[in-house]
């Protein structure tokens, strides 16, 4: 058996993502919500979600001790990051007037501002709803999934990449902002693939069918 | 570009899925996991569920609700209708709903919106608002906002009330016109515009809604970010696919 860790920090609502993975994983897959760092270590997997502020979500990583193990574990097996679990893979975000992060990843995490440009008047803050991504770099995670479709997003800040090649997705709202990176082993994307529909069942069904490399 | 969304609303009482006309003649509509799974698959953006029981003990029904459906429909899922705590929220949100609307304890204690969005952040917050026209000068139009499923009044201006919600970190506002729900004449699009421009979050228009027009009309002059609508989908009346055809038709950005 293939065992999945659901990384529970206490920063999200892990109902639906662990759901979502159930209802795509096939008879050698264990979906498991993890705490410990141990857990995370064992298992062949992981997913990483989360939500609320950066400082906080930040704060409970680091209380539960699990800093070393995420790193290890997205430098050697699978590892989905999901917004809040995308951002914290950063250097630092301006959430919460200005956070350290994980530093997985060169860059740091900025605010839509509603002086940004809208279609229709002011842009509204959170970036809420379903919106297309464009797949800027070919990934085996994207299999079967066409260019420009949408996915589901909840939030009020984005990701801004220092390497451009670590980009695989991008997505236009006031600005054209890093939606999905990649890296080695790791896949993080700013929206739910669990809240979006056929899409993101398909994207969470290649993830867990990726070899990682 | 960010889709503009399609929300059809049930009304949920002891487990099933009602629709009240006029507020009197409940009809029974069917299971909700039935129902949201048919809505999934016509292309809904997100669904409401809206917890019209009146006792407590059947209160816990709706979580369960929230957690056949969660299990099974992968789309965004907002519950409302007697959220009364943090707790409310939490156990909602840990039975797999996405977002809790928050109306009548939201006047009672303000408060709350702000502690709410504390805890669970303002994504997962929607203050809905019950808005009814008071003043009805062209140049100064006026709205209220009334409580317990439109019945009371409270004397609050609904323009004031969005933004200072807005300001205590709601995420969205799901604001429904008393004077024209349950018409079918369209809705108060003069209140829906006020309101979307008036506020940075999002906006859900709702009340009125008889026909595919109405719902291009709530974008396009109500400056909508979605639009709600219960009893057009309900009795077969419209799809959700066709109300997304008549969108597109109209320019509308609209998830294929």
């Amino acid at each position: 058996m293939k065992k999945i860790a659901v990384v529970d920090y206490g920063m999200s609502n892990l109902h639906s993502v662990t759901s979502a993975l159930k209802a795509v994983a096939n008879d050698q897959q264990v979906i498991e919500v993890c705490q410990r760092p141990e857990d995370i270590d064992n298992a062949d997997r992981i997913v990483f979600p989360g939500q609320g502020a950066a400082a906080d979500c930040m704060q409970q990583i680091r209380a539960t001790g699990l800093v070393t193990a995420l790193q290890q574990a997205a430098s050697e097996k699978p590892f989905l990051g999901i917004c809040m679990g995308m951002q914290v893979l950063m250097e630092t975000s301006d959430e919460n007037g200005g956070t350290d992060c994980l530093a997985m990843f060169k860059g740091s995490v900025k605010q839509f501002g509603p002086d940004m440009p809208a279609a229709d008047g002011r842009l509204k803050v959170p970036h809420m709803g379903w919106n297309q991504i464009r797949q800027t770099l070919d990934h085996p995670v994207w299999h079967g999934i066409a260019q420009d479709s949408y996915f589901y997003f909840v939030h009020s800040y984005y990701v801004a990449l220092a390497h451009a090649k670590q980009q695989v997705g991008r997505t236009h709202y006031g600005v054209e902002f890093t939606s999905v990176l990649a890296q080695g082993y790791v896949f993080a994307m700013q929206c739910h693939p669990e809240k979006s529909a056929d899409n993101g069942l398909q994207l969470l069904t290649n993830f867990l069918n990726w070899s990682g490399k | 570009m960010l889709a503009k969304r399609i929300i059809p609303c049930l009304d949920v009482d002891a487990g099933r899925v009602v629709k009240g006309v006029k507020f009197v003649d409940i009809r029974d509509a069917g299971d909700p996991v039935e129902i949201a799974k048919r809505y999934d698959a016509e292309g809904a953006d997100e669904i409401t569920f809206l917890d019209i029981t009146a006792s407590s003990d059947e209160r816990n029904t709706m979580a369960q609700v929230v957690e056949q459906v969660a299990s099974q429909v992968f789309i965004p899922l907002t519950v409302g209708g007697g959220i009364r705590s943090v707790d409310d929220i939490r156990r909602l949100l840990n039975a797999g709903a996405d977002k809790v609307g928050i109306n009548t304890a939201a006047v009672k204690r303000p408060e709350l919106v702000k502690q709410a969005a504390d805890k669970v952040g303002s994504q997962c917050i929607v203050l809905s608002i019950d808005a009814k026209k008071v003043a009805s000068s062209e140049v100064h139009p006026r709205w209220e906002i009334f409580t317990h499923g439109g019945r009371t009044p409270t004397g609050i201006d609904a323009v004031e009330w969005a933004i200072k919600m807005t300001d205590y970190g709601a995420g969205e506002l799901l604001l429904t016109s008393m004077d024209r729900d349950g018409t079918k004449i369209g809705f108060d699009l003069e209140l829906t515009r006020t309101i979307s421009q008036a506020v940075s979050i999002p906006v859900i228009a709702s009340g009125g809604v008889g026909k595919l027009e109405h719902l291009c009309e709530g974008v396009t002059s109500g400056k909508a970010d979605a639009v709600l609508a219960a009893s057009i989908f309900h009795f077969g009346e419209y799809t959700i696919q066709q109300a997304k055809d008549a969108m597109r038709a109209h320019n509308i950005p609209i998830r294929v």
